[in-house]
């Protein structure tokens, strides 16, 4: 086995040229445990592990005020994105991050790494997916850009090429209400049952709506989404409950949700239907 | 000098004061040696196959494969085991490695040493074992009902046993009844089984680093495994990370054991978290039905029940855990007929055997929630029906027995009752998700919010019962004003290692106290479990250390031409209670050594007759417990916000390690009622890892409040009753009870009778 430690992003895509079925580690909190229970035995006989927590590049993160856009690099991690000022311009990913582990495992863990494993329940992927942001891959072959939605692919299957590194994200800094919720049985530190992100977009008067842990990958609620732009009460911010249950409702009837040893699916499909409504009403209070 | 804590008059170190344990620095900061620690030079590692299947039939091993791994040492499987093929606690029907069958998930079916852990993965994975899968059997019901062929030579059935008193067809004209289950709880100790074997050269002996909770109750099944005398087999203890009860069985002492003495190298295996899951025994997952039948005013004048326990492949312990289930099935009530039929049956699932509060734990959910039941039929309050049946000293039991003990049941009920209510708004402060069901998980806001207050009161037995010869032994040397004290108990983490100092002190007036290794070079002190050793092992030490005081002063008597008996320990000073002589105890030892050992027993009981009558019990303690819960009854989330409890302790010894067990019981009862259970499919585990076998963080632990009722025991050596086990049995059905309370306000009936309560039992 062998281990390569990149210190720049040129090098890590060298590197990935090289060993393209190579094991990419991050922060390690997804890939360490599964070393640990013993799933990457194989892997780890013959493969190399490329670092990739010292690539510069993949540290930072940069705002554009007049694109109005945030780009994250693959390697900020979930504690820096609960950190200001990235916690007032993507208010949604800090709550999302706050979910996350520990404050070890936030430490550690990174963005790129939650996009990589691709769960259904990882944290950052509704928000992601409600925000349409890019995401940025790169390889020895050139760059390209794919919005989340077509980058996930379904339960931990990406986009993803060999060879081919995932650089960054960008995510559009949106004025108005945005919040993640999420169902786990403990108060913290737990995978989710359910989770939804609502984003609203005010100057468009736009409503995003993501479910994770109901299906496959991180869906969007495009019925859900029309019904709020058409029924919220812009002018006043305001929405009467019965309108966001119907949000809600709507939403949680686009979830393929499952019965496993975390939950059930009707559970599950209760949850979102409830976490949607809840969070259009902190958007939107009494009408 | 005599140094006094000028609050409480008291010299510190001594009985009753918080001494610092000498573990706990080390502990918290990370440097304290566990079991897993240990390594010497030159070790090789071992590690174990275990079956894929509930229940198959081995057809063929064949292990040719494992050799061809280069690094490996040794291979071993049931026909290398030179003694005794198999083990138990009570009765031996476990095999140190499968020979024909296997009966559960995760049964050792061989073991392989190696140079490297990783060697020995690659050489296990070389290990080709031929099933041919047969029928599980997963459903006690079944095994009792006869319907399915005997999964093992004793048959299916680990224990029947009947409760008949006073007059089994007497009714009441209130009658509740229910039917409880309870998941199949994990103790989830932190610190993963682990052991070092080193054998002796020629391979006649072993001594092995473990551990465990009761050091010599493992040499005798070690020692009839390896067919070698006990005295060649000497076990030290090694740091223990929590025990719960997951450490009383043998798991990986033999294999550890076997290998060494096979290659004649040290041996050590650790199980890793996953393995740590099917490697011990769990608590019994238990159906309970019970009905209460009382009069109008709430008096209980009659109990009928039937438990079901599924004891698993195996029977561990499940004898005596259906026993203590059954016999405390009136909980802390007066009780005067009673009808129960209690079931220990083995089925292919995971074996179970103890567990903090061993069996008691299940009945007291039952109970519990049946008091709640008669309350509301009776018109009562949760309190008020507890108070009209509470216990007192002399009540005799449905199995007989007179309670000797103090039962300061009503006591504890009020003191609980008296504690204040959480200062904390329904819904949390200032909007901070971390006060609010869902936590960081955002999930609720302040009018999603019910507030529910619940009960729960325990009964537990102390120490071993059923004429189970049940001692501890102590040695305790004096010399120039140093005791070191000797004995064999365990040290899982309830802080013996501070009492026994505390007790020399005491006794003896010195201020240092040093403890030997922790080996089987003494007797038993039996078992680190049943909240037994403050009583036992601290009787041994206590007696101990009188016996030297003794001798202390028949010595200081014969030198001053003094009545023995008029001589006392005053702070660390001999002085004459009827004259002016005063002097160190450093300076009355002068030089001699006094050295004695003590076994201390408790009182004898007796097995019961078929009707469930007897003297099977020794002495009880009991705990009443308030929670205050938030719950979103849409989501079916719950915030515990606090926990009152008055709890019998007889005497606090060290109040802070009292608390200590008060906190964490209570945080395991929590971890019950809420979110733990190994979940199962088809005799299959499908959460073994704490990704998804949650146990409560900081964030679900409540504001824990606490009154200690201290009535020494007249029948305890020091006054104190045990306190471990208490707080984990009525914590859990006081917080369902308070979720029950929380969705009857916000207009929701839910009976909640299988714990732990899931989101979904809430919300659907």
């Amino acid at each position: 086995m062998a281990v390569v430690i990149p210190i720049d992003l040129d090098a890590a895509m060298r590197a990935a040229s090289a060993a393209p079925d190579a094991l990419i580690l991050a922060g390690g909190t997804d890939v360490m445990v599964e070393v640990n229970a013993g799933q990457r035995r194989r892997a780890l006989d013959s493969d190399t592990v490329i670092v990739l927590d010292r690539v510069r590049e993949l540290r930072r993160w940069s705002h554009d005020p007049e694109r109005r856009t945030v780009t994250l690099g693959a390697g900020v991690t979930y504690t820096e994105l609960m950190t200001e000022p990235l916690a007032s311009l993507l208010p949604a990913l800090a709550e999302a991050s706050r979910t996350v582990g520990s404050p070890q495992i936030r430490n550690a863990g990174t963005i790129g790494g939650n996009l990589a494993t691709c769960s259904p329940a990882g944290d950052t992927l509704p928000v992601l997916a409600a925000l349409d942001a890019d995401v940025h891959l790169a390889s020895l072959n050139g760059e390209r850009t794919l919005p989340v939605g077509q980058f996930m692919l379904g339960v931990k299957t990406t986009a993803l090429t060999r060879g081919e590194l995932i650089v960054g994200v960008t995510a559009p800094v949106l004025r108005g209400a945005q919040g993640y919720a999420k169902v786990g049985v403990r108060n913290a530190m737990v995978i989710a049952i359910a989770s939804a992100c609502v984003i609203v977009d005010e100057d468009c008067r736009d409503v995003r709506i993501a479910l994770g842990s109901v299906a496959p990958t991180i869906i969007r609620c495009p019925d859900a989404e029309r019904h709020a732009a058409a029924n919220l009460d812009w002018d006043r911010g305001r929405a009467t409950p019965g309108v966001a249950a119907e949000i809600g409702e709507r939403a949680a009837a686009d979830a393929r949700p499952i019965d496993d040893h975390r939950s059930t699916a009707a559970y599950r499909s209760r949850a979102v239907a409830l976490l949607v409504g809840r969070l259009v009403r902190r958007g939107f209070p009494d009408a | 000098m005599i140094v006094t804590d000028t609050r409480t008059g008291r010299r510190p170190g001594t009985l009753g004061d918080s001494a610092v344990r000498p573990d706990g620095v080390a502990k918290v900061q990370g440097t304290f040696s566990f079991s897993s620690d240990e390594q010497i030079d030159g070790c090789v590692f071992g590690a174990t196959l275990r079956s894929p299947h509930p229940s198959a039939r081995i057809v063929s091993i064949d292990v040719s494969g494992a050799w061809k791994v280069s690094g490996v040492e040794a291979v071993l499987t049931a026909e290398d085991v030179p003694g005794n093929a198999t083990y138990g606690l009570v009765v031996a029907d476990q095999p140190v490695f499968a020979a024909d069958v296997v009966r559960y998930v995760g049964e050792p079916v061989a073991v392989v040493a190696a140079d490297h852990p990783e060697t020995c993965q690659r050489a296990l994975a070389a290990i080709r074992v031929d099933y041919e899968v047969l029928e599980p059997l997963l459903d006690p019901e079944v095994a009792i009902r006869g319907e399915h062929p005997d999964i093992h030579p004793d048959g299916n059935i680990l224990r029947h046993q009947r409760i008949v008193h006073g007059d089994p067809d007497a009714t009441g004209d209130v009658m509740v009844e229910g039917t409880y289950e309870l998941g199949m709880q994990d103790q989830a100790f932190l610190g993963l089984e682990a052991a070092l074997a080193i054998p002796e050269p020629g391979g006649g002996g072993i001594e092995l680093h473990i551990a465990t909770q009761w050091l010599h109750e493992d040499r005798r099944q070690i020692a009839a495994c390896l067919g070698l005398p006990e005295p060649k087999v000497r076990l030290v203890l090694g740091g223990v990370g929590g025990a719960f009860g997951a450490r009383e069985d043998i798991s990986l002492q033999v294999h550890t054991c076997l290998l060494a003495l096979r290659i004649g190298r040290p041996v050590r295996i650790q199980y890793s978290r996953r393995e740590s899951f099917v490697g011990h025994v769990h608590r019994h997952p238990a159906r309970i039905w019970m009905r209460h039948h009382a009069t109008t005013t709430g008096q209980i004048v009659k109990i009928e029940a039937r438990f079901v326990f599924d004891g698993g492949a195996y029977a561990s312990t499940s004898s005596p855990v259906l026993l203590n289930g059954i016999t405390h099935t009136q909980g802390p009530y007066r009780c005067p007929n009673a009808v129960v039929d209690g079931w220990a049956v083995r089925t292919n699932n995971l074996p179970c055997g103890a567990m903090r509060g061993f069996g008691v734990v299940q009945a007291c959910f039952a109970h519990e929630s049946q008091m709640d039941r008669l309350a509301e039929a009776c018109g009562l309050g949760a309190v008020e029906i507890r108070l009209r049946n509470a216990m007192r000293t002399g009540d005799t039991l449905i199995t007989g027995q007179v309670v000797e003990s103090v039962a300061p049941v009503a006591r504890c009920i009020t003191e609980a009752d008296a504690l204040p209510l959480p200062e904390e708004p329904v819904g949390g402060r200032d909007g901070d998700p971390m006060r609010l069901p869902g936590g960081a998980g955002r999930t609720s806001d302040a009018e999603h919010v019910h507030r529910g207050i619940g009960w729960g009161v325990s009964i537990k037995n102390l120490m071993y019962s059923e004429g189970f010869d049940d001692f501890a032994t102590a040695r305790c040397r004096l010399s120039g004003g140093v005791v070191t004290l000797k004995f064999a108990t365990a040290e899982v983490g309830q802080g013996f290692v501070v009492i026994a100092g505390q007790i020399a002190r005491s006794v003896l007036g010195v201020d240092e106290v040093r403890l030997d290794t922790v080996d089987t070079d003494i007797g038993s002190s039996g078992s680190t479990s049943a909240s037994r050793q403050t009583w036992m092992s601290g009787g041994a030490v206590d007696a101990a250390c009188r016996k030297v005081r003794e001798r202390l002063f028949d010595h200081v008597a014969a030198q001053h031409g003094l009545d023995p008996l008029r001589l006392a320990i005053d702070g660390t000073d001999v002085i004459d209670t009827m004259g002016t002589l005063r002097l160190a105890v450093e300076d009355a030892v002068m030089g001699r050594e006094f050295d004695e050992t003590v076994e201390f027993r408790h009182r004898p009981t007796e097995d019961l007759d078929e009707n469930g009558q007897g003297n099977c019990h020794t002495a009880f303690a009991f705990a009443a417990h308030r929670a205050v819960v938030d719950v979103d009854a849409e989501l079916g989330l719950v915030k515990v916000i606090q926990i009152a409890t008055a709890q019998d302790v007889g005497r606090a010894l060290n109040p802070l390690s009292v608390l200590g067990q008060i906190e964490g019981g209570i945080a395991q009862g929590l971890g019950l009622a809420v979110m733990e259970e190994i979940v199962r499919n088809a005799g299959y585990v499908r959460n073994a890892s704490f990704t998804d076998y949650l146990l409560p963080t900081s964030l679900d632990m409540p504001e824990v409040v606490v009154s200690l009722v201290e009535e020494p025991d007249p029948q305890a050596p020091l006054g104190a009753k045990g306190v471990g086990e208490p707080p984990c049995i009525s914590s859990t059905p006081a917080i369902v009870a308070a979720i029950r309370d929380a969705l009857r306000h916000a207009g929701i009936e839910r009976r909640l009778d299988r714990v732990p309560v899931r989101p979904s039992d809430i919300a659907l």
